[in-house]
């Protein structure tokens, strides 16, 4: 498979949010602001860049060696749990700007579980090195373009006169559920 | 506290989807039918439960600061059993659930209860907290299974009831979760209104 198509059908076909359901605490939390979202959007492309390459290495070097496969779901969390760590202090060292953007949202990606399902396909599919992170980059690109768009969808709302039993979640989920039926315009794309 | 007191907290005053709105990914996923949710509900329940108990055992040797590791560790470790049990024993069940099941581990309820409630109460109040809370999610995501598996394949739990014209194939599809999901928070806000209301 060439790596184009994994980059597209991680992008739309398989969107994280609209197709697999997957990181939609922060896609619900944190989409109120473009702005924000963006900011969101941003941190998760960057925590599964490195986590995707990260978890390949270790489940292929280490725990495949020492045929500890079954503990995969423990290590890859611990992984991700330090990489966020890792990437939170370095950024706050080297580039306090971008640590002012990103800062609050860095924690919140350890429990996305975008960035532990991203693994687990990995590890599922059989993918080597670079497919593993152009599918992750893939995916996260998707997550940010949802989690923007629906930002967008969202201000507009705001300013609407909604029932009162549909203001806030529900209202919120209806839009998302109309979103999702666009995506699946995508799924006959590859 | 008693028990059914914390049982009946975690099933209705605070249910983790409708009240709190938290777990959101596998109630939304893996809902396309009635089985699925109950599945998905009772292992989620079980993980729950016992890293309740377990955090809340080892709650006074846990250094503060690395809190959330251990308990992640802990999480992590259950969720693996349930998944071995769950090859082993159903292995139907573990296929259509597929990347959801070691998922359980990043789940907001259970780090969120062991954080709220099993960091600071004694191990069986928190095992207690931990049924509540589960059956409290198994329901709802056994509701959401059962509406979009009628609407959708017009079936309950697998036997057929409408024929195969009535179905609307959206309400399996992704979209479908959103919306009834969003309609049953609405049924359940208007039942809070009401309540209210004569309260007064």
């Amino acid at each position: 498979m060439s790596l184009f198509v994994v980059l597209m059908a991680a992008i739309f076909v398989n969107n994280f949010i609209f197709c697999q359901f997957l990181g939609l605490c922060p896609f619900l939390g944190v989409s109120k602001k473009v702005e924000t979202a963006a900011g969101m959007g941003i941190a998760v492309i960057f925590v599964i860049a490195l986590a995707s390459a990260a978890t390949w290495l270790v489940y292929n070097f280490i725990l495949v060696p020492l045929e500890l496969n079954y503990l995969y779901n423990i290590a890859f969390i611990l992984i991700i749990a330090t990489l966020v760590q890792f990437v939170e202090m370095f950024i706050k060292k080297s580039s306090p700007s971008l640590y002012q953007a990103l800062g609050v949202y860095l924690p919140l990606i350890t429990t996305n579980c975008a960035v532990l399902g991203v693994a687990v396909t990995n590890m599922e599919s059989g993918y080597d090195f670079i497919t593993s992170i152009v599918n992750g980059v893939g995916g996260a690109v998707g997550f940010a373009l949802a989690i923007i768009l629906f930002a967008g969808v969202r201000e507009r709302i705001e300013k609407c006169a909604i029932p009162k039993p549909f203001q806030g979640f529900p209202i919120a989920l209806i839009s998302a559920g109309l979103m999702s039926i666009a995506f699946l315009g995508f799924s006959g794309m590859l | 506290m008693n028990p059914i007191k914390i049982l009946k907290n975690g099933i209705i005053d605070e249910n983790p989807t409708f009240v709190q709105v938290i777990g959101m990914c596998p109630t939304l996923a893996v809902t396309s039918s009635a089985i699925n949710g109950v599945g998905m509900g009772l292992s989620t329940a079980a993980v729950l439960a016992c890293s309740n108990f377990v955090i809340s055992l080892i709650r006074k040797i846990i250094p503060d600061s690395v809190r959330i590791p251990c308990y992640i560790v802990v999480i992590a470790s259950f969720v693996t059993i349930v998944q071995m049990l769950l090859q082993g024993f159903v292995p139907a069940l573990n296929d259509s659930l597929g990347v959801y099941i070691p998922l359980i581990v990043v789940n907001c309820i259970i780090l969120a209860r062991a954080e709220a409630f099993a960091g600071k109460n004694g191990p069986v109040a928190s095992l207690f907290d931990g049924i509540g809370m589960g059956l409290g999610f198994t329901l709802a995501l056994t509701l959401l299974g059962t509406v979009r598996e009628f609407l959708g394949s017009g079936s309950v739990f697998g036997i057929t009831i409408l024929p195969e014209t009535c179905n609307t194939i959206l309400m399996i599809l992704p979209p479908g979760a959103f919306f009834t999901l969003a309609f049953l928070m609405v049924i359940v806000n208007l039942v809070k209104n009401r309540k209210q209301e004569v309260g007064k």
